[in-house]
This record gives structure tokens, C-alpha cells and sequence, in this order.
């Protein structure tokens, strides 16, 4: 079974993010960039499936800006067979127009299994994994912690309020990848060397014959407001006594 | 115009935050339906019927609904789509499952976790982690939009219960089946609604319940967890308050030996009292904590308990 991951660069978790003075948009101008922690996720999942002999190949897949082979060059790093990005040129893409996207590379390459992250820790939307599997007509199993194929199927546990919850999908299916998936191997630097000779097929979007338009306008990006400072108390007796003026208790 | 809720419920009951998202369906001025998807839900159609501003309750009860499944609810959702142009739920895991597969099946772009509702078409929703908000215009015919709960009023009691209509269920899709759950059973209210929460860091090892469960009980508030301690097994994953756990906005929230990383940081911030007890005087949470004490936590969690028991 092939399995098809996607994957987002995204600016590193790590990095402290802020709009732009005229509040049109975020700044990204010379911040660190990384693949999307739970598409890190996705990727190792599919390596472990092809450790385990069910998965035969693992594809990976990035779309839009130039910059983006950056996730895919991790991805390869880590260890996935071959790598394709869709050229968008530039275009901001929202959920709906990756899913679109995702689904014309699901038509060309015909995985037995989508892998994607549960959500991009940039905009945190969690919806192209769904949308996806909608537009496929597939079925789904969402925040994945744990995945094994069985025969023809997928059986996912999946982390809901209040608990876990285990489906089993006919394959073929989309997975949305939790952190609780697995732990993702570290890249070594060799591997990052040859991910660097491995070809990344190009894509143009255009022949997909994809309509990316956004339909959602961003009008503004600001911080939320600050909450005041507050004060430090010296013991649990001054603790409580505050608590209780202020009507909390 | 009229908007659809899709109803969150454990089968028994609804649960409070779509109470809130009735609140937040206020911004349309439009008729609301709420729609109750699994089996035998009579208790809870009546509970949605009940909520101030609901003109019709929609039931749809199959066996094979008793544990929904997205692929089952979107077919549902879709079906009536036509004749709504908001398709409104609370951001729970039900609904982050299934209502970006109904915007996929409309063609349609979705909103997600939307804390305001500026104009009928015109959202802000928090980003990267909530460190910034972003104000977005949607401009589909349909809107499907996810609202985080506690940002929203709950709807009041309606003088009189609205209709309730059942509605026959749609085959099921066969290729997928739900196989078994592991539900946390606890006594103590459910993170996202509870008045009072009592969060730990990884620091409390084994003793995490030991120490916070009696905190808890004695505020009559739910336990909420750091990624860390739930990724060191000291606590269950759906006590994780943060950007990939449960989002909290409590009237109390006690964060002891939490340092204050962005990600928790994100998922309880807008708690209306953060009480921080740290070891650690230059900890990221004193910072957003209203009060603050530096003391050990070992000793500080037990005498705070013993303290409300004055």
C-alpha cells in the first residue's frame, strides 16, 4: 500500500509571533520556519507502517509558496521515499483550497492512505484532513492516537472529550495524526545531506485546474488584549483571603 | 435566514457548551434549530428545546447513531443544509470532526473556533496558538462555524419549549464502524464547563491526583493537566488544557507548578481569576496570574486544601 502524507512549513513553534504595524496580516519576514509538528507526526507514522511491511511506499506532499520544500526536505530526511510539492505561485491557500489540492495528488498517485496532522499550528484551523476525506468520499478518523491496519481496514483510537474512542475505517481513508501518535524520530545529519539530492517533483497548480480563491478575507491581526499585572502573595492564608474579596470562593 | 446548531451530547444529557453556542447563534437575529443527532434522544431533545431563542428541535435517532460518526453526521447535516445559511456548533471534538467534512461536502470554507462575532459574515478567531487574533471575513453562501463556548453567554430558559420534529435517519455509511470508547468517569464537573479548575504541571509525579484531587474537590472544580504531565502519564489526556487539549475560561483557575508555556497558555487564559503556585519566582504564568505565590508546591497544594476547609 502506498500512503500519501502531507506536510506544512510553518513558523517553528518555538518563535513568538506578531501582526504586522498596519495589523493586515502576520509578521513572517526573516522568522524560523519549520514542518508542522503534527505533520512530523503524520510522516513518522507512515515510516513505522513501512517498518512493520504494510505501507510499500511513502509519498510526501507540500503545496504553495517557493519555500515550501523545506517540510518536504524534512520529510525525506526522516525518511519518506519521494516527495512533490504543487506549485501555487504564492497564492495564500486556506483549508478548503489544500484539500482541493490534496485531492487532485490523491487522484494521480492513489494512496491506500491519506496521513495528514490534526491542525497547523499557524492558522489552527483542523480542517483539511476532513474536508479531504469529504471531497473523496472517504472515510475519516480524526485526532488519531493510535493506528494499526488490520486486513482491509484501519483501526484508529481516536482522543475525544472525555476520553478515547476506536473506529475502524475501509480503507482507503484519511487519518488526522495526534500528538500522542508516536514520538518522531530525530533527523541525522547524513540523511539531511542526502535529503538534499533527492529530486522534489514540481507540480503547477494550475493544470490541477484547482479554483483557489480564498473565500475567507482576513481583514485583521492584532494581539489580544493584555491581562493586567497582578500581584504576588507571601503565603496560602493572604492567598485565600484575596480569593475570598474577590468573590471567586 | 435561520441557523442550524448541531447539538453536543453525551446521550443522556445536553452538554452546557451548546447552550453557548445558542448564545453566540443571537449574533444572526435569525431563527435557530437545533439539530440532536444519536439514539434515543428524547431527554436530550428536550433539554435543547427548553433554551431561550430555539424555534425547532430536529431529531434524528437510528441505532447505528448511538455513537456518531462524522462520516454519518455530515450526511445528516448536509441533507438540510439547503435550508439554512449558518451551521453553527460548539468546538468540541464532535464538531471539529464533522463539520469541516460538511463544508467540504458544500464546497463551502469553515470557521473555527470563532470567540466573537463581529457581523453576520464576520468573525474573530484566535491564531498561532492564540498569541494573535484575526478578524476574518467569510464570503460563502452557507457559513459553518465552530464557536468556542466559554467566549459566548449561555442561552437562558425559554418561557415555553419549543417543537420538537423527528426527521428519519439516512442509511448508514458502512465503511466505517465504531468499535468501542474509554470514557473518563469522574464525578467532578467537565473541564470545559466547570466553574473552578485545578491544573497541575509534570512536577507533581505520581502525587498529581493525591494533591489535586482533594484541591478539586473541595472547590467543587474539574483537574486540568500540562501536555508534560499528561505525556508522562500522570495524568489522562483529556485533562490537557492547552492549544491541543481543551480550551478553559473558568472563574478559577489554579495553575500549580505549571511554568506557562505558550501552548498551555493559549488554553486558559481568558480565565477570569489565574491563581499560579510556582517554586520558581521568574515563571512565564506569574505573568498572566492575578495572584501568584512562590512556595514550594508540595507543601503550598495540601495547606491550600486544608485552608478552604476553614
Amino acid at each position: 500500500m502506498k500512503i500519501l502524507v502531507a506536510v506544512k512549513r510553518v513558523v517553528d513553534h518555538n518563535v513568538p509571533v506578531r501582526a504586522k504595524p498596519d495589523g493586515s496580516d502576520v509578521e513572517l519576514d526573516g522568522v524560523r520556519m519549520n514542518i508542522n509538528p503534527f505533520d512530523e507526526i503524520a510522516v513518522e507514522e507512515a515510516l513505522r507502517l513501512k517498518e512493520k511491511g504494510v505501507a510499500t511506499e511513502i509519498v510526501a506532499v507540500s503545496l504553495g509558496s517557493a519555500a515550501s520544500p523545506e517540510a518536504l526536505r524534512h520529510a525525506l530526511a526522516m525518511g519518506v521515499d519521494r516527495a512533490l510539492t504543487v506549485e501555487t505561485g504564492g497564492a495564500f491557500l486556506q483549508p478548503l483550497a489544500v484539500a482541493k489540492l490534496l485531492k487532485a495528488v490523491v487522484e494521480r498517485e492513489q494512496p491506500g492512505l491519506v496521513l495528514v496532522g490534526k491542525q497547523a499550528i499557524d492558522n489552527d484551523a483542523g480542517q483539511a484532513g476532513q474536508m479531504l476525506a469529504a471531497m473523496l468520499d472517504w472515510p475519516q478518523a480524526t485526532f488519531a492516537s493510535e493506528l494499526q491496519i488490520e486486513g482491509s481496514e484501519a483501526v484508529v483510537t481516536r482522543e475525544v472529550d472525555g476520553g478515547v474512542e476506536t473506529i475502524a475505517l475501509a480503507l482507503p481513508a484519511v487519518v488526522t495524526c495526534d500528538l500522542r501518535l508516536n514520538a518522531p524520530r530525530f533527523v541525522k545529519l547524513p540523511n539531511l545531506m542526502m535529503a538534499k539530492k533527492k529530486p522534489i517533483e514540481v507540480l503547477d497548480a494550475a493544470e490541477t485546474g484547482v479554483d483557489f480563491t480564498p473565500r475567507v478575507k482576513r481583514l485583521k491581526v492584532a494581539a489580544p488584549e493584555q491581562r493586567k499585572a497582578g500581584i504576588k502573595v507571601a503565603s496560602v492564608a493572604e492567598l485565600v483571603e484575596k480569593l475570598r474579596a474577590s468573590g471567586v470562593l | 435566514m435561520s441557523v442550524l446548531i448541531l447539538a453536543d451530547h453525551d446521550g443522556r444529557q445536553l452538554k452546557a457548551a451548546t447552550r453557548r453556542a445558542v448564545g453566540a447563534a443571537q449574533a444572526w437575529n435569525a431563527p435557530i434549530h437545533v439539530l440532536v443527532v444519536g439514539d434515543d434522544t428524547a431527554a436530550v431533545a428536550a433539554d435543547a428545546a427548553q433554551l431561550e431563542g430555539v424555534a425547532r428541535v430536529l431529531r434524528v435517532d437510528a441505532p447505528h447513531l448511538a455513537h456518531p460518526l462524522a462520516a454519518d453526521v455530515a450526511n445528516i447535516v448536509r441533507s438540510l443544509a439547503g435550508d439554512f445559511q449558518v451551521i453553527l456548533a460548539a468546538h468540541s471534538t464532535q464538531a471539529k470532526d464533522a463539520l469541516p467534512r460538511v463544508a467540504g461536502l458544500l464546497d463551502v470554507a469553515m470557521i473555527a473556533d470563532a470567540v466573537a462575532i463581529t457581523a453576520p459574515a464576520t468573525y474573530v478567531r484566535p491564531i498561532y496558538a492564540g498569541n494573535l487574533l484575526a478578524t476574518v471575513e467569510s464570503s460563502d453562501p452557507v457559513q459553518v462555524v465552530t464557536v468556542r463556548a466559554t467566549s459566548f453567554p449561555a442561552a437562558g430558559t425559554a418561557a415555553a419549549p419549543a417543537a420538537i420534529e423527528s426527521l428519519p435517519a439516512p442509511a448508514a455509511d458502512t465503511r466505517v464502524r465504531w468499535v468501542s470508547e474509554a470514557k473518563n468517569t469522574s464525578d467532578r464537573p467537565e473541564l470545559a464547563s466547570a466553574r473552578v479548575v485545578v491544573s497541575g504541571g509534570r512536577s507533581f509525579g505520581e502525587r498529581f491526583e493525591e494533591l489535586l484531587g482533594p484541591l478539586a474537590d473541595k472547590l467543587g472544580g474539574a483537574i486540568g493537566a500540562t501536555r508534560a504531565a499528561v505525556d508522562a502519564g500522570f495524568a489522562p489526556n483529556e485533562q490537557q488544557v492547552g492549544q491541543t487539549g481543551t480550551v478553559v475560561a473558568p472563574e478559577l483557575y489554579i495553575a500549580a507548578g505549571i511554568s506557562g508555556a505558550q501552548q498551555h497558555l493559549a488554553g486558559m487564559k481568558d480565565s477570569q481569576v489565574i491563581v499560579a503556585i510556582n517554586h520558581d519566582p521568574d515563571a512565564a504564568i506569574f505573568q498572566v496570574a492575578d495572584f501568584g505565590l512562590v512556595a514550594d508546591l508540595f507543601d503550598a497544594v495540601p495547606q491550600l486544601t486544608k485552608a478552604l476547609e476553614k
